[in-house]
């Protein structure tokens, strides 16, 4: 430790770099990099096992259920056509995509359209009840989605509204936490003077919001939006409970219904609908990866 | 200035209006019918705390309470590790580590894929006979005789822990990694200066201020612990075999109201399961924070 010291005192910089490394801090440097080689090779297995799954469905996939029942192997067979056809025969696929799809987008629109609305009213307004109204809503946002399952079917039902899209959309203008969330963002991000000034140019109301809150909240909006569509596109209980003709099946409502269908007899078609259902969202992720890696990220250290 | 507040009310009445119609007035009318008989049509017949006090003695209650416990248990405390781990490996300063982004991405992808899409796909991928997880197991040498896993209890319940573990350890360390990133270098430095080894550094200083983090991790996958659903639902066939193994709390909520029109029993169900949350999330967060409080008094 001591001569060390007096080594990187009398020496420039450049002359530190290529001295010979003392005898011990060699042994440092070779066993840092045995022991770095080893966690590489178990990361790597790691990420292999989290990607396993995915590679025997897509092999699978394209293998007839005579060559699935024999075995397993990595090279992928001819049957991906034919697969496709016995599974289009009893479930039209591509409709739960569009359905789901039809759910997921508007339901993100309707949330961060509205959402903003709502943060942007409470954190710009003073009227009365207003700080009631925040942590009656703070509250109800700790309570989990199947608390009200069974009221929320029985109203539906009275409404007339099952088996439409409806209760799976509309319910989504009320997204508490989308709009605590965006109400902490505004704050700090939108100066009440702006609004100020805006006023004095003689914008109304909802013009300031559309034209100077929305643009600001836009960050936000997105990275909240990147939840709202995934959950969505996952939900499965509320669909479930809600449809009842398989035309209007949401792809996560098919996929249960495909396993209780004739394709269930055909592997390679089970495993083909599965990768369906799969493999774009995949797609998605490979652009959006880093971007909805950093949200999570904002989501949980802001909290 | 005075009359602009009015728009206020305006902006936030979209969202109560449906917030009330679509959310609040269903909770209402669930704890209004978990005092009845309603069995999904007819009149509702109010039996006081019947629901309730069936609810306590009813032992596949109980059993699922247990299972969803055991079943989120695993996979939380193996979920945490990982990600401490990796978290550990990631944010070493002597070590650094290359391709954080690449596994951060790798790792949490499971995580984005639909439930019942991994329901399925690990429902034919464990299969006893067909399985391509027991061929491949088989060939290799790891196993002798393919391992029925979806048809025994403790397998059963084994398997859904592994699948939720490789679906949120990602998502977990993303988050770990996050607060990690967030902890102060100075903070290591005094602690290399300090002569600190990696596990003392890592226990005194990453862990006590990755509390609020952990709790976090802790709660938000409590709160979805609870609320299990879809893979037991469609792994095997829907009421929770093998033997009742993975009957979890909100899968008997759900059986109980739309399988057996028992909707206000379902009802009283879903309000057990509220208050099950409710109170395990206050211990969590009192074992958290409550001894600081007392050591903060004591100072």
């Amino acid at each position: 430790m001591i001569d060390r010291t007096e080594i990187e005192n009398n020496v420039t910089p450049e002359q530190l770099a290529k001295r010979t490394l003392l005898p011990q801090e060699k042994n440092v440097k070779k066993r840092r990099s045995i022991v770095k080689g080893i966690i590489y090779a178990l990361l790597i297995l790691t990420a292999v096992i989290c990607f396993i799954p995915f590679l025997m469905m897509l092999v699978n996939a394209t293998r007839s259920n005579d060559a699935i029942l024999t075995g397993f192997t990595l090279i992928p067979g001819t049957a991906l056509m034919e697969n496709y056809h016995t599974m289009m025969e009893y479930v039209n696929i591509w409709n739960g995509f569009k359905n789901s799809l039809i759910i997921s987008v508007l339901v993100t629109l309707l949330t961060g359209y509205f959402s903003a609305l709502t943060a942007y009213g409470f954190a710009f307004y003073s009227f009365k009840g207003k700080n009631f109204l925040f942590v009656f809503m703070l509250v109800m946002m700790m309570v989990p989605g199947q608390l009200g399952l069974i009221g929320f079917y029985e109203l539906c039902k009275n409404l007339g509204i099952l088996d439409t899209f409806i209760p799976l959309i509309v319910p989504a203008i009320a997204s508490p936490f989308v709009v605590f969330f965006l109400r902490q963002y505004i704050q700090t991000t939108l100066h009440p003077s702006l609004i100020e000034a805006a006023r004095i140019d003689g914008a109304s109301e909802l013009r300031i919001f559309h034209t100077v809150a929305i643009p600001i909240m836009m960050p936000a909006v997105a990275t909240m939006s990147i939840f709202t569509f995934i959950g969505s596109w996952n939900n499965y209980i509320m669909p479930l409970v809600i449809l009842f003709s398989p035309e209007k099946y949401t792809l996560p409502v098919l996929m249960g219904f495909l396993k209780g269908s004739q394709v269930a007899q055909n592997l390679g078609s089970m495993y083909l609908g599965i990768a369906i259902s799969v493999v774009p969202i995949m797609i998605a992720f490979l652009f959006l990866s880093k971007y909805i890696v950093s949200s999570i990220s904002a989501g949980a250290v802001k909290e | 200035m005075k009359n602009l507040n009015r728009y206020g009310y305006a902006f936030i009445a979209p969202f109560w209006i449906i917030f009330l119609i679509f959310n609040i007035y269903p909770v209402a009318l669930t704890f209004y019918y978990s005092f009845t008989n309603y069995s999904g049509s007819g009149t509702a017949e109010v039996v006081g705390f019947a629901n309730y006090q069936r609810l306590i003695a009813d032992s596949y209650f109980v059993e699922a309470f247990f299972n969803t416990w055991k079943i989120w248990g695993v996979n939380f405390a193996l979920q945490i590790v990982i990600a401490l781990i990796l978290a550990m490996i990631f944010s070493d300063a002597r070590v650094k580590m290359k391709g954080l982004s690449f596994f951060r991405s790798i790792f949490y992808l499971p995580n984005l894929i639909t439930v019942s899409s991994v329901a399925l796909l690990f429902g034919i991928l464990l299969d006893w006979q067909h399985g391509s997880l027991n061929m491949v197991l088989m060939n290799i040498g790891l196993i002798s005789e393919p391992i029925n896993w979806l048809n025994q209890p403790t397998t059963a319940q084994l398997s859904v822990s592994l699948i939720l573990t490789w679906m949120w350890f990602g998502h977990s360390f993303i988050v770990v990694m996050a607060g990690v990133s967030g902890i102060s270098t100075d903070f290591y430095e005094a602690a290399l200066i300090d002569g600190a080894n990696r596990w003392q550094t890592f226990t005194k200083i990453t862990l006590p201020l990755l509390k609020p983090i952990l709790l976090y991790i802790m709660i938000t996958s409590l709160i979805g612990g609870l609320q299990l659903f879809d893979l037991p639902m469609l792994l095997t066939d829907g009421i929770g075999s093998p033997d009742g193994s993975l009957n979890t709390m909100v899968l008997y909520l759900y059986n109980q109201a739309f399988k057996y029109n028992n909707y206000g029993y379902a009802a009283a169900v879903a309000y057990g399961l509220f208050i099950i949350t409710v109170i395990f999330s206050a211990i969590v967060f009192k074992s958290m924070y409550g001894n600081e409080r007392k050591q903060a008094r004591r100072v």
